[in-house]
């Protein structure tokens, strides 16, 4: 699938900026170790389908604005070769806005769900 | 197509012209590290292919300079410092306006800045000083140049302290990155460039005067905020727990009717203490702003 017109981009654009949160708090609830923007990105890549959710770029401002909340916390490490990465990781804070924020989003779900294909009746 | 990663940074730093300096500084850092970490891991899989080749489908999918520019606008729009409350838009006046400032969140972090200042200024000024001692006199020798490069740096590591700790305490953005630094430059022109950039004196500056800043504003505050406690608890002190009133070595009992007025004379003191934390500390993230983020 890919994103056609304007408005299609308008509407990936609006989701993307109410899930972007979600999701990234999600992959670094997962992950075993702190992980780098660039290695979130691609982790992203990988699980995504033919449309890309967001700019791999448009993450970082995502993840700094959750560490500002307190639901990240990140240290600046040097690499081998490079410049140095920033290394995140999920708060205790994190995971608990994190279940809550799940509850939400199958809250959402099954709203959105129920009247796209449970109201053909009505 | 950019040919390069400066060029990218070149034109994000455009499309974010007008935007708060730390965010651009911010910005620019995350591109840089993308970027490159990109790069690398494409070279490692293709080591033939040239950089312009390698980086059209990293900055396709990092996304181009103006719609970084965007979300990062967007995103900042969305979030505001810790401490930095938007302003009221119910001005109180008289009493609630004096005593309001005991539950303002921004005057309390200005007071713990001002205090913890005597330790960062003592630590950071000391250091701006015994570096700039040392560098000055190793000048003469081979490991001069060396040594004053590597002071330099920590100094800019310092700055990047001192604006987390104003960005918490005081709710001025600050920036959250170290200084974007060509890596294409080899360690001469790296040294020449960060000797030529006026960021790095203002950044020793700053550090030099936090000694004597820090001082200042540790030894008003805690005069005034003493002040304040002990006339507020004088008659309990006086009266109760019979500690005289000492001042300068002398010691007295003050006249029980004029207590009342000393206590009062208190209450009066400690929310001024608190307003005037809250001016020092907004002058200060104005001050810092502009000697500690390029323009």
């Amino acid at each position: 699938m890919s994103l056609n017109s304007d408005a299609d981009k308008k509407f990936q654009k609006e989701l993307n900026s109410g899930t972007a949160a979600l999701v990234l708090l999600g992959i670094l609830d997962r992950a075993d170790q702190p992980m780098y923007g660039y290695q979130v990105a691609k982790l992203m890549e990988s699980v995504n389908t033919n449309v890309p959710m967001m700019k791999q770029g448009a993450l970082y401002p995502v993840l700094r604005s959750l560490e500002n909340s307190g639901l990240l916390s990140s240290q600046v490490e040097p690499s081998v070769s490079g410049p140095p990465r920033r290394y995140y990781q999920i708060t205790d804070s994190g995971h608990l806005t994190l279940e809550r924020w799940l509850e939400i989003w199958d809250q959402t779900k099954v709203f959105v769900d129920s009247i796209l294909k449970g109201n053909k009746n009505v | 197509m950019f040919k390069y990663v400066a060029d990218y940074l070149n034109e994000l730093k455009k499309e974010l012209k007008g935007c708060d300096p730390a965010l651009i500084q911010d910005a620019l850092s995350d591109a840089e590290e993308h970027l490159r970490t990109a790069l690398e891991k494409t070279w490692e899989k293709d080591p033939e292919i040239s950089k312009a080749e390698a980086l059209v489908p990293i900055v396709q999918k990092y996304g181009e300079p103006r719609e970084i520019a965007a979300a990062y606008q967007e995103i900042e729009s969305r979030t505001t410092p810790f401490l930095s409350s938007p302003r009221r838009q119910i001005q109180p006046q008289g009493f609630a306006k004096l005593y309001g400032v005991l539950a303002d969140p921004r005057a309390w972090g200005s007071f713990l800045y001002m205090f913890l200042s005597l330790l960062t200024g003592c630590l950071f000024g000391g250091w701006g000083f015994f570096g700039l001692f040392v560098s000055v006199s190793c000048l003469i020798l081979i490991i001069g140049l060396p040594v004053s490069g590597i002071f330099l740096l920590s100094v800019r590591g310092i700055v990047i302290i001192e604006g987390r700790i104003i960005e918490a305490l005081l709710g001025v953005r600050m920036p959250r990155k170290a200084l974007f630094v060509n890596r294409e430059l080899g360690w001469v022109d790296k040294f020449n460039s960060l000797i030529k950039d006026s960021h790095t004196w203002k950044a020793l500056l700053y550090v030099i005067l936090m000694f004597p800043l820090g001082l200042l504003y540790a030894a008003v505050i805690f005069l005034m905020f003493s002040f304040s406690l002990s006339f507020i608890l004088s008659p309990l002190l006086e009266l109760v727990f019979h500690m005289p009133l000492e001042l300068f070595g002398w010691e007295t009992f003050t006249p029980v009717w004029i207590l009342p007025f000393i206590t009062i004379a208190g209450f009066i003191l400690l929310p001024l203490t608190l307003h005037f934390a809250k001016l020092v500390g907004r002058l200060h993230g104005r001050y810092a702003k502009y000697m500690l983020v390029r323009n």
